[in-house]
């Protein structure tokens, strides 16, 4: 009988904890989703619903044609093609320019090695607000000031995603490689044709966060750019809040569909994302 | 034979010596050109009086750095970047380890809690410090409306509660969030706890994995509550990674800029209430033009930060030291 009680009391004490545990935990997602909410629902309202002083959750009738009147409003078409040329020719750049560099730290003995992998590693621990200056006045002396190349060269080789992929091809067994290189398999090809296959996991990782970076990026692209035809995503957004000023329906269809590609990409490839960051432990 | 042997080592370690630089030129030519060469002529700059709009540049000595240092407004990036820092970096990895600690256990819809969580870090700072920015405001904000209701429910209940007595104890007057300079730290904080929240979870969630289940069921047996193989088990050994992430959130902290930027339309903040170090070395050299002295401030917050990083590596040395 007492045995029964004290059962019945643990029981309960379990669900009681398991729920409130719930109760936190979606509340706690629920305010972190919140500004999402706000920005979605703001978005497709009507100007006078923006004014009102108390909490609105929805509009009365969706103004869908805000995001019209916002992509018009500024040249945000120009912006995303920007956007995406810039985005994707970093991505693809740094994977095939880092790959190379890993590789040869990762499978080759050479002169130098040691010395030349903490040099690249020391980079890793000067912030990049140390560069911006003198960066800014090469690109003035190359007359880059305003072009793709200013916002696309400096950014196609990076530590970090060097470092990564050696991790990476170390961990894959040195065996295999002098098999193949007694195989008469150059080493070239093996990087290509044995290396590169094996490393997807590593590959995507560092190309995701490549492309992330480098859409999200704003002060070099800010202080890089004067004409309105070079802006990106970031850079357009800043310049149209002074065009609209408080028009805040239209400056939150602005905001969501700018960052709209990132958060679809994220949804598609949220293993890929949590695993890389799990992994590395890298800091955007 | 071993002569021959390594004689044929040596003309192999060539062979591969060129083949290896081959691989590495890409990676040579763009960091020797944007890494490299740039962190040494900032140094050298940083000793002159530099304008990109003259052709002749002075040596100044240690002018720049002396000037720097006296200048208040510097002192104020330094006292803002620190009051941003104690008060983010705590409470972000604080409610970072326990959404991770909750969400460690054996639940439902554990996916997509961890993906809501984790949403804001991938947003662009741009368009989300935009969100903020209209959330913030004064009358129309979301953040004022909703301490309105809340300050009506509470004073109803209180009046309730009280037969009456206590009307009105809390006498909500909206504040003007992005005007009134003395929310300007707490309103930077608010949104880096918001993005990096969901980060930290996810750093820790990968630590958390690596504690052996075996020893909360020993220390269940032994009748520890949750409470007590939280501060015994989880928190010792989740200790490594608790320090990994405050000196990379620290190290973050110090490079705020952009928030900054958007949440004020390019300004820092009323009053230079949201002056960062970044934000000096930004408005030196691109508003200002005075390469020499931004280059000096980007000195400074460099050692600032490499202070930081030399902490980290000593203590993740001594990690792989003990654990070998």
């Amino acid at each position: 009988m007492l045995a029964e009680q004290q059962m019945w009391r643990y029981r309960l004490h379990k669900v009681f904890t398991k729920g409130i545990l719930y109760v936190g935990l979606l509340a706690g997602a629920a305010l972190m989703m919140l500004p999402f909410v706000w920005m979605l629902t703001s978005s497709i309202k009507a100007p006078e619903e923006i004014t009102l002083r108390t909490i609105q959750w929805l509009p009365k009738a969706a103004q869908w044609q805000n995001y019209k009147i916002a992509w018009e409003a500024a040249p945000f078409n120009v912006y995303f093609k920007n956007s995406f040329l810039i985005a994707i020719t970093v991505m693809g750049l740094d994977v095939v320019f880092s790959s190379l560099a890993a590789y040869a730290f990762a499978k080759l003995n050479f002169f130098g090695k040691n010395f030349l992998f903490l040099l690249f590693l020391g980079t890793m621990m000067i912030p990049g607000e140390v560069m911006l200056i003198p960066n800014y006045i090469t690109m003035v002396n190359l007359g880059w000031v305003d072009t793709y190349a200013a916002l696309i060269v400096p950014w196609t080789v990076s530590v970090f995603s060097i470092f990564l992929l050696r991790q990476f091809f170390l961990s894959i067994p040195h065996e295999l490689f002098e098999a193949a290189v007694l195989d008469g398999c150059s080493r070239f090809k093996y990087l290509i044709q044995i290396m590169v296959p094996l490393s997807k996991p590593a590959l995507v990782t560092v190309a995701l966060f490549k492309f992330i970076g480098s859409w999200n990026s704003f002060l070099w692209v800010l202080i890089m750019t004067n004409t309105p035809t070079m802006r990106t995503i970031p850079v357009g957004l800043t310049y149209f809040v002074s065009d609209v000023g408080s028009y805040y329906n239209y400056l939150m269809a602005a905001s969501t569909f700018a960052m709209a590609p990132i958060l679809l990409l994220f949804l598609l490839l949220q293993k890929q994302f949590i695993q890389g960051i799990a992994r590395t432990g890298l800091k955007g | 034979m071993k002569g021959g042997c390594r004689m044929m080592r040596t003309k192999k370690y060539w062979k591969d010596t060129l083949e290896a630089y081959l691989y590495l030129l890409p990676a040579f030519l763009v960091l020797g050109m944007f890494s490299f060469y740039p962190v040494v002529k900032s140094v050298y700059m940083s000793f002159f009086d530099w304008s990109l709009l003259r052709e002749n540049q002075y040596f100044v000595g240690l002018e720049n750095y002396e000037k720097i240092v006296s200048d208040p407004v510097f002192r104020t990036a330094i006292v803002n970047t620190l009051r941003y820092v104690v008060g983010y970096v705590p409470i972000s990895i604080g409610l970072g380890l326990l959404v991770a600690v909750l969400l460690n256990s054996k639940i439902r819809f554990r996916g997509p809690l961890r993906v809501a969580y984790f949403l804001p870090w991938v947003t662009s700072s741009v368009a989300i410090s935009m969100v903020w920015r209209w959330i913030y405001n004064q009358h129309y904000g979301l953040l004022n409306m909703m301490l309105t209701g809340l300050a009506g429910v509470v004073n109803a209940v209180v009046a309730f509660v009280t037969f009456g007595n206590l009307t009105n104890v809390w006498q909500f007057s909206s504040p003007n969030w992005l005007m009134d300079p003395r929310w300007t730290i707490v309103n930077l904080v608010i949104i880096a706890v918001w993005q990096s929240l969901g980060y930290n979870m996810i750093i820790f969630l990968a630590g958390l994995q690596n504690i052996p289940q075996d020893i909360y069921e020993a220390a269940e047996v032994d009748g520890a509550s949750p409470w007590q193989s939280f501060w015994k088990i989880t928190f010792p050994l989740i200790s490594p990674t608790t320090f990994f992430i405050s000196i990379i959130s620290i190290i973050g902290a110090f490079k705020l800029f952009t928030e900054v930027y958007v949440l004020y339309t390019g300004r820092p903040g009323p009053v230079n209430s949201g002056m960062t170090i970044v934000y000096y070395v930004y408005r030196n050299a691109f508003e200002r033009y005075r390469m020499g002295y931004a280059s000096a401030a980007a000195y400074i917050l460099f050692a600032i930060i490499f202070i930081f990083t030399l902490v980290q590596m000593r203590a993740s040395k001594r990690r792989i030291h003990y654990g070998s």
